[in-house]
């Protein structure tokens, strides 16, 4: 057998008194697709910047084809082969796809950029990815899954032989997974190395050669693709089994939301109407795109409704502002958690108080504020110190549960979820559908946004499939399949 | 906390090398005189409130470069209405504050309403209202005379406590103003939304946070205390000259506040902090004039101890990770 193209061997890295990893080991082979998973602290981002030159390992070391190497930076590593893909699609938003293609290694003669042999190369780049745009086009008009063809085309253009993609799927929309499922394969054929990062189980199944899991900065166990079924990677995570739960099925009460004509701006022409009763919990499914973040946003009031009308409970609410729903019981936890959900540079107790503060008048009752947080924290199980933490240190999980938290403390009647566990690790995936189960139990209406299946699946009493900003149609419990869904919301009619 | 330990160490370690110095260079005591410590405090007083000013809208994220020229348009206004109208003061100054308040909700306004950028809108202020001042004005000094002595004792008064020494009129002000804007800040709803915005306005806003408003009010609440500070330096100086009156002013406004640990980036001030970091400006001036021959340095100096204060914060903060 051939060396590993790139190896780690009983690699550790702490920083200050945290462990991050500890004696962990990888090894990658050329034409391999490797499927790191483990929970939200578990180190896999920590490994996948030492594979990229943005840390170096305190012990152990890496390998290229049997040899130590050392990488200063990620510019080294981009040099000796390996590509980081983000998560966060990190090009610079202002330059043109050639632009973002060179960027760093620009073509030039003397001081002078080769503005035409850039836009070539780029073109070349762009057609080994499948990527149909012009070397001109800006960054900023391109959407998710191109910017990821971008970066993929980035990294080729620099001969990289091993790539490793961080999440990559989590902004994309179902047909562009599926085509970046392709590019991966075919890149693997071409004897392309590719370490792929993910939450998601169904992608691992889908292209992992060798599933590898870590769990508290160790290895926690590794299995061929074949072998790899759901519950076994996820027994490797957390390191136990976890029991699929049962749900029992229960009443619903009085209608507590309801949604009459309202319009926005992604689909000025389309109408929605909806309903949601007391207890229940309805999913809205749909491809990027369709509508579904705006309708929440809409009816929220932090985007414009350009008409219709929001009834919750007794209140009527109509060219309304967040205060307004929140005073009329209706309140949305958002899909970009890190820029909307919580205050980042803000501890938990001011998080968590920051919308109930004021209905308590003009004083802040620090007392108060204290005990709920206190309370919240215990009732939540976020993991934290205390409420004085500042919720940029929390893993992900822990602020998603901050940021549902402190609207449960405004006691609503209605919550709008977008996105609800992404990014989120299974272990704080579970507490949460627990938690919104729970909710229902005591009459809560619940209403959310899910671009994955299985998650709508799981946790809706019903499911609203938008296309093209309309609900395009409606499936009950039991019509729920993710054939059904897709169906209805690529816009194919139903047979 | 440790930020203000740090400021208020500083502000003590400057004072006390400028009196080493000046009891060095002249052998007396001018620099600790009783005369010298009550002008040093009342002094302390009317740029503490401009540093208070401009950190409300430094918490927002923004930036006020207008204080200067609001300043100079209360400096020239209230001369003119009391001095040259005849109007009474208690309707004079009302009106003046009212003004200078206008002003702030207009830069506010633009700001957050037309989300014009707070930089470009204040720049374009700072010039507009001084032109305005010196059109209004005919580049006249604008005075009270030898009258109203009674009401310049806002500015210049003493309340005795001993027989040599008392405490100016406007540093008193400075501690009302500053003990408001400290409950403002950190005991009601809407300083904690400021803060919150100052961080992140978009997750503000998605807590129901009525982020408009709040950037409107701090932008209101900064020009009406630059009026308020603009009318002690006429009261006190007697005289205000368009040209130059509050020239700069914005300049140490803001200083004082970064020195005092207002983040420019937003969302983090203690206001003891700003009225140390005022007082320390205060003390380098002052310290520049009595051991130096001229003034000629003070711009030098000032900029040079900001940028150390700057480096030194951000070396311990990096310092106090790294053993983290």
């Amino acid at each position: 057998m051939t060396p590993p193209i790139l190896e780690v061997v009983r690699a550790s890295k702490s920083f200050g008194s945290v462990k991050a990893l500890q004696d962990v080991s990888l090894q990658l082979r050329a034409g391999e697709v490797v499927c790191l998973i483990g929970e939200n602290g578990a180190g896999k981002s920590t490994l996948m910047k030492l594979l990229a030159g943005v840390h170096r390992p305190d012990q152990g070391e890496l390998r290229i084809a049997g040899r130590a190497v050392e990488f200063a930076d990620p510019r080294a590593a981009l040099d000796a082969g390996v590509a980081l893909i983000h998560q966060e699609l990190s090009l610079c938003e202002n330059l043109t796809v050639a632009g973002a293609v060179y960027l760093g290694r620009e073509l030039r003669t003397g001081p002078f950029l080769r503005q035409r042999a850039m836009e070539d190369g780029a073109r070349s780049a762009l057609r080994r990815v499948g990527l149909e745009v012009g070397p001109t086009r800006l960054v900023s008009s391109l959407s998710p899954g191109q910017r990821q063809l971008l970066e993929i085309a980035r990294a080729l253009e620099r001969d990289a032989r091993v790539l490793i993609f961080d999440e990559p799927t989590s902004s994309l929309a179902d047909a562009e997974t599926q085509r970046l499922f392709a590019l991966v394969r075919e890149l693997k054929a071409s004897g392309v190395a590719i370490v792929w990062i993910t939450h998601r189980m169904n992608e691992a199944l889908e292209l992992a050669d060798r599933v590898v899991a870590l769990r508290d900065g160790k290895n926690a166990g590794e299995i061929e693709g074949s072998f790899a079924t759901h519950d076994r990677m996820v027994a490797m995570m957390v390191g136990r089994e976890v029991e699929h739960r049962q749900r029992a099925a229960r009443a619903f009460g009085d209608v507590v939301l309801s949604v009459a004509g309202v319009r926005t701006k992604a689909w000025p022409q389309a109408e929605v109407h909806l309903s949601l009763r007391a207890g229940e919990i309805v999913g809205i499914a749909g491809l990027l795109g369709s509508g579904r973040s705006e309708l929440l946003r809409a009816l929220f009031g932090v985007d414009p409704m350009l008409a219709g009308e929001v009834r919750c409970g007794d209140m009527l609410l109509h060219a309304h502002g967040p205060l307004d729903a929140a005073r009329a019981g209706l309140v949305l936890v958002p899909e970009d958690r890190k820029l909307q959900g919580v205050v980042l540079g803000m501890n938990v107790r001011e998080n968590l108080s920051l919308p109930n503060l004021r209905a308590r008048g003009v004083w802040i009752d620090s007392a108060w504020e204290h005990q709920v947080a206190k309370d919240s924290i215990e009732q939540l199980g976020i993991a934290t110190p205390d409420g004085e933490q500042v919720v940029s240190a929390l893993s992900g999980g822990n602020q998603q549960k901050v940021a549902i938290g402190k609207w449960l403390l405004a006691k609503p009647h209605a919550l709008l979820l977008d996105e609800p566990t992404r990014g989120v690790d299974v272990a704080a995936r579970a507490e949460i559908y627990a938690r919104i189960e729970a909710l229902a139990e005591q009459g809560m209406a619940t209403l959310f946004v899910s671009s994955e299946l299985p998650e709508v699946i799981a946790l809706a009493d019903r499911c609203l499939v938008m296309h093209e900003g309309r609900i395009a149609g409606e499936l009950q419990r039991s019509e729920m399949t993710e054939e059904a869904i897709l169906r209805l919301a690529t816009g194919s009619s139903v047979a | 906390m440790k930020k203000i330990l740090g400021i208020a160490g500083l502000l003590f370690a400057v004072f006390a090398a400028t009196a080493a110095l000046a009891q060095q260079a002249d052998g007396s005591n001018t620099f600790l005189s009783a005369y010298n410590l009550e002008n040093l405090l009342q002094r302390v007083g009317m740029y503490g409130v401009l540093s208070i000013a401009a950190s409300f809208v430094i918490v927002t994220g923004g930036i006020d470069l207008s204080i200067g020229s609001v300043v100079c348009v209360a400096g020239c206004v209230l001369p003119h209405l009391i001095a040259s109208l005849g109007l009474p003061p208690f309707l004079a100054l009302p009106l003046v504050l009212a003004l200078c308040c206008a002003i702030g909700l207009w830069h506010g306004i633009l700001v957050a309403v037309v989300r014009l950028q707070p930089f470009v809108v204040t720049l374009c202020g700072l010039l507009l209202y001084r032109g305005l001042m010196r059109k209004f004005t005919d580049d006249q000094t604008k005075g009270f005379g030898s009258q109203f002595a009674d009401l310049r004792w806002i500015a210049t008064g003493r309340i005795g406590i001993t027989e040599s020494f008392g405490v100016p009129v406007a540093f008193v002000l400075l501690l009302v103003v500053a003990g408001l804007a400290s409950l403002f800040f950190h005991r009601t709803v809407w300083g904690r939304h400021l803060f919150a915005l100052g961080r992140n306005e978009e997750a503000a806003r998605f807590s129901g946070v009525p982020t408009k408003r709040l950037v409107v009010a701090a932008y209101a609440i900064c020009s009406l205390l630059a009026g308020l500070a603009g009318c002690l330096f006429v009261l006190d100086v007697n005289s205000a000259r368009a040209s130059d009156f509050g020239n700069f002013y914005e300049l140490y406004a803001i200083a004082g506040a970064v020195l005092g640990g207002v983040a420019l980036r937003g969302g983090e001030a203690t206001v003891l902090g700003v009225v140390l970091g005022a007082a320390l400006m205060r003390v380098l001036a002052m310290a520049i004039n009595i051991v130096g021959d001229s003034n000629q340095l003070e711009f030098a100096v000032v900029g040079a101890v900001i940028l150390a204060g700057a480096a030194a914060d951000e070396g311990v903060r990096r310092l106090w990770r790294r053993r983290r």
